[in-house]
Formats: structure tokens, C-alpha cells, sequence
């Protein structure tokens, strides 16, 4: 019994400080790379611009009329949208940066390291930047694009918990994905992207399920980033996001039992996936493979 | 003597333009033929582009707008096929090659780095053709898009001149990145939504206001894209942002600024790396 416990708590050990050295980490090689004033610009360049592009698109058809139910719809979604770009991808990334680019897998395999928790610990940076750029995306479309938030009306720890399980159902997106890249070699920056491209499609991120071909549709059913964005629109603007009949038939707490219920199976699929792609991977040899950065 | 001495000293020496024009092919070879070899990239280069245009797409039609946009959309992102390969494989591609060690080898070699720029160009701007019109077919084909040319010389001009001016911006851009180090990925990454939004990729370019229209005009794809959809789309005249044949004369002034502006920067910025002993730095 002494002998699990020690176990257990040892184990927890590595998780943790493989967990928080990667955040550090992963913090360094974000930001590092200029002076913080000008690192601040560059995190929110990006995101505004992609906003503003879908701002302008919307108001040259309808004449700037900002107070349709659809404009807060697409806004926030796109919003919303960042941390899928950014954990989802970010953690996947971070197996090409550390295998092609800096060429330390090999190390951090032989190191005392527990190696998911490293890849979720390499995400985190990309979290807290991508909170940065939803934040400012929200506050700037509140000040001047008339996106009716009441912040006294939120149920605010409902939306946190929702916010928090989404992100975490994106952080075990990304370790799937990052099994899949432990067995791609050929210099796969793509797949990363795609998926979060093919994502941002199905998803009804942008726009209700309904505007796809009805082929297309139910995938955007199954995936979970479709009820998480639903619910983090109701929370914040209420009956304006509930107003499109895609998900209209469920209630609040049906969609956050719905989006329980994907992170739980996402977190045993990652975890069998994550292992069985590990497991090939260094059957091929494939772990320090580098194929020219 | 050496087997290698001697096929060295029968060989004629290639000296001049003769030399300049050789490496330009060399440089374009792997462009035009290494990328294709590998068909996963070729894949992705389509397929990303795609699932853009099609949310754009999807987000014009969930908001009632007339069937003009979505081939605005689609010309747009097959267009965006172009101003990545500048970015990725002209802007930052010395920065890739001081990664990998090429760079003191360019400078070593017995030819210019004009040339070797100049193949890059040519090699990626052929390749990215290649991508270019798949995208457009595959989304014209997805989306019903019709497309009618109104002056095919024309648009076989706009779309030289704005080849020519924006890989002329992608080797000037090239030798500032000589500079850069792991920077340069930083800000690569950069240029994409901002240029994105302000040279109107989703949307026609006149509907930023014309002052902010004419600053962004400096990025050739603003002009050019602007052109050719008033050359493709006939009803597209009424949202074009400037009279075609204005954006004609703008396109060949832009060609000339960057092609001299990519040779003189190119010898000053490889002075100035060499003085600050950059060439071969590499900071990750």
C-alpha cells in the first residue's frame, strides 16, 4: 500500500514538473524572440485582422447593420475559434519544433520526462496567448461593433467551466494529433492546419450548420468544438445565439452534458492513440528522424 | 593530376550572363521538380486554400450576398497560393538556408545571388501556377462560379505584371530577411491575415476607402487581384477600385521599384550581414 502511494506520488511528480518546465519552456520559445511591446503587437495583429476581414465582409452586404442576430453569431465564434488554432495545433506543432527544427526529441526521450504531459505543458503558452487575443477580439467588438454583451447577466462560472472544459478537450485534440505526427516524418505542417481548417468549416464556427449542404452536416454533429462554441455564444449574448435552429432544440445544460461527454472520450481516445502512434514511432525508429527543417 | 582537376580544366568556364542564366535554371529546377516529388505538400497547398475559400464562401451565403462574392472568394484564395510561396519560399528563404547551412555556400560560389534569387522566383512562381489553377478549377467547380473573360490579353498582361512585380517584393524582402534570425519566422507568419485583409483577398479592395486602397496597393496582389476580377467577372467593373488600365501603369511602376530595389538592397544587405558577421548565424 506505502509502495503505490510512493508510486503514485512519484509519478504525479514527473507529470507535474514535466508539465510546468514545458510551460516555462514553451513560454521562452513564444515570446523570446522580441521585446515584449512588439511581442504584444504581433499577438494581436493576426487575430484582429482575420476578425476585421469577416467584420467587412458582413458589413458591405448589409450595409453595417451590426444589430442582426447573425453578426455576434460569426464574431464570436471566430473568437472563440482562436484557442482551436492555438492549442490544438500548438500542441501537435510542438512535436515538428522539437524533432525538425530544434532537434532535441532524442533528448527529451532520454531525459526523466513524462512525455504528454511535456506536449500539454508546450500548449499552455499558446493558451495564454490566444486568451490575450480572444479577450481583446471581444472587448473591441463590445466598444465598437455593437456586440451586446450584458456582464451582469453571464452566468460567469458556468461560462469559465465551459471555456475550461473546451480548452482541455482541445488540449487531448492535440495530443492525438501529435501521436499522428510522431509518425510523420515528411516535414507535416500541414496536417495541423488542415485539421483546424476542416474544423473551422464543420464546426459552425462562422456560420449555422444549416448554410452547409445537408451531406455535409452531420459531421459538424460530431464534433464537440460545434456544442462548445454554442454554448459559450448563449452564455455570453443569450437569445441572440440561440435564435438559429441548429442546436435550438437543446437546452444549456443538455449541450454542457453533451460536451462532458466528447472530452470524456476524447481523453481515453488520445490517450490509446497517443500511445499506439509512440509505440510505432520508435518500432520505426521514427522519433529523431529529421527530414531538413 | 586529379581525374576531378582535369574534367575542370577541359571544361569551357561559364562566366557573365551565361553563368547568370545558368544558375537562374539551376536555382528554379528544384522548385519546379523537387515539389512535386513530394505529393503530400502538393496536397496540402491545394486542400488549405480550399477549406478557407469554402467558410468564406459559406459565411457570404449565410448572409444573403449576391453570387458575385463567392467568385470573388475563390479568385482570392487561389490567389493566396501565390503570396504564401512569396512569403514562405522568397521572403524567408535565405533565412531557411542559413538554418540549413546553404547560405555561405551561395555567397561562396562563383555566381550571383541576383541569379540564384531570380530562379527562385521563377521556379516558385511556376510551381505555384501549377496550384493556383487547380484551386481555381476545384473551386469553381465546388461553388458554380462563372467565369468570363472579358479581355484575355489583358489578363494575361495584369497577371505578368503582377507576377513579376511581387516576386520582385519577395527577393527585396528576401535580402532584408538576410538579417533575420528566427525572427524572420515570426514575421512571416505575420504578413499573412493582415495583407489578407487590406489587400482584399475576400472581398473587392475598394470597399477599404480609396486612400487606405491606394497605401495597400503597394502589395501588387491588391492591384492585380483588383484587375483581374473586373477582367473575369463583367459585373465586377462596378467594384473594381481603380480603372483597369490605371492599374496597368501602377503594376509596371511597381515592377521596376521592386526588381531595382531587390539589387541594390540585395548588395547592401549582404555587405551589411557580412560586416555584422550574420551570414552564418543561427540562433534558434
Amino acid at each position: 500500500m506505502i509502495a503505490m502511494q510512493t508510486h503514485i506520488r512519484s509519478s504525479f511528480s514527473i507529470f507535474w514538473r514535466s508539465f510546468r518546465l514545458a510551460t516555462w519552456l514553451g513560454w521562452q520559445i513564444e515570446s523570446n524572440w522580441a521585446d515584449p511591446f512588439l511581442f504584444a503587437i504581433y499577438s494581436l495583429i493576426k487575430p484582429l485582422s482575420s476578425a476585421a476581414i469577416l467584420v467587412i465582409m458582413y458589413s458591405i452586404i448589409t450595409q453595417a447593420n451590426f444589430d442582426s442576430p447573425i453578426f455576434p453569431y460569426i464574431y464570436l465564434g471566430n473568437a472563440f475559434y482562436m484557442y482551436v488554432g492555438h492549442v490544438m495545433t500548438g500542441i501537435s506543432w510542438a512535436v515538428i519544433d522539437d524533432r525538425e527544427h530544434y532537434k532535441t526529441m532524442k533528448y527529451i526521450y532520454t531525459a526523466p520526462v513524462h512525455f504528454p504531459s511535456y506536449l500539454l505543458g508546450r500548449g499552455v503558452a499558446r493558451f495564454i496567448i490566444a486568451s490575450i487575443s480572444v479577450i481583446v477580439t471581444i472587448v473591441f467588438g463590445m466598444l465598437f461593433l455593437k456586440i451586446s454583451i450584458n456582464l451582469t447577466q453571464v452566468n460567469w462560472g458556468f461560462f469559465l467551466l465551459t471555456l475550461l472544459i473546451g480548452v482541455v478537450m482541445l488540449a487531448l485534440m492535440g495530443l492525438t494529433l501529435a501521436g499522428v505526427m510522431l509518425l510523420l516524418v515528411h516535414h507535416m505542417f500541414g496536417v495541423g492546419e488542415a485539421v483546424a481548417g476542416a474544423l473551422y468549416l464543420f464546426s459552425g464556427a462562422i456560420f449555422p450548420l444549416e448554410v452547409l449542404p445537408v451531406y455535409l452536416r452531420p459531421i459538424g454533429f460530431l464534433m464537440p468544438i460545434t456544442y462548445w462554441l454554442e454554448l459559450l455564444r448563449r452564455l455570453l449574448v443569450g437569445r441572440v445565439a440561440s435564435s438559429f435552429p441548429t442546436l435550438q432544440s437543446f437546452s444549456n445544460v443538455e449541450l454542457f452534458l453533451i460536451l462532458i461527454i466528447l472530452t470524456l472520450f476524447f481523453a481515453v481516445f488520445s490517450v490509446i492513440v497517443f500511445r499506439a502512434c509512440e509505440n510505432r514511432a520508435k518500432e520505426l525508429g521514427l522519433i529523431d528522424t529529421v527530414t531538413n527543417y | 593530376m586529379s581525374n576531378v582537376a582535369i574534367t575542370a580544366s577541359i571544361l569551357p568556364k561559364d562566366s557573365s550572363w551565361k553563368l547568370f542564366f545558368k544558375t537562374v535554371l539551376a536555382r528554379a529546377y528544384p522548385r519546379l521538380v523537387g515539389q512535386q516529388r513530394e505529393k503530400s505538400w502538393m496536397f496540402f497547398d491545394i486542400f488549405l486554400p480550399i477549406l478557407s475559400i469554402a467558410a468564406y464562401v459559406y459565411v457570404y451565403r449565410a448572409i444573403g450576398a449576391p453570387e458575385e462574392y463567392i467568385g470573388f472568394v475563390v479568385m482570392g484564395g487561389a490567389m493566396t497560393a501565390f503570396w504564401l510561396n512569396v512569403l514562405w519560399s522568397m521572403s524567408s528563404q535565405l533565412y531557411w538556408e542559413k538554418e540549413q547551412g546553404n547560405l555561405a555556400l551561395y555567397i561562396m560560389a562563383p555566381s550571383s545571388m541576383m541569379a540564384i534569387l531570380l530562379g527562385m522566383a521563377l521556379g516558385g512562381m511556376l510551381a505555384t501556377l501549377l496550384r493556383a489553377v487547380v484551386i481555381l478549377f476545384i473551386g469553381g467547380w465546388i461553388f458554380q462560379v462563372r467565369f468570363v473573360i472579358v479581355d484575355f490579353w489583358m489578363l494575361l498582361l495584369v497577371f505578368f505584371l503582377t507576377m513579376t512585380a511581387l516576386y520582385g517584393l519577395g527577393m527585396m524582402s528576401a535580402s532584408l530577411f538576410l538579417l533575420l534570425s528566427r525572427e524572420a519566422w515570426h514575421l512571416a507568419n505575420l504578413a499573412q491575415e493582415p495583407i489578407y485583409l487590406i489587400s482584399g483577398f475576400y472581398f473587392p479592395v475598394k470597399n477599404l476607402g480609396f486612400w487606405l486602397a491606394l497605401s495597400a496597393s503597394l502589395i501588387p496582389l491588391t492591384m492585380g487581384l483588383d484587375a483581374m476580377r473586373q477582367l473575369v467577372f463583367p459585373s465586377a467593373a462596378q467594384f473594381g477600385f481603380l480603372d483597369v488600365r490605371f492599374e496597368v501603369i501602377g503594376l509596371s511602376v511597381l515592377c521596376f521599384i521592386f526588381l531595382l530595389g531587390a539589387r541594390f538592397l540585395l548588395n547592401y544587405m549582404e555587405k551589411l550581414a557580412i560586416q555584422e558577421g550574420r551570414l552564418t548565424e543561427s540562433r534558434r
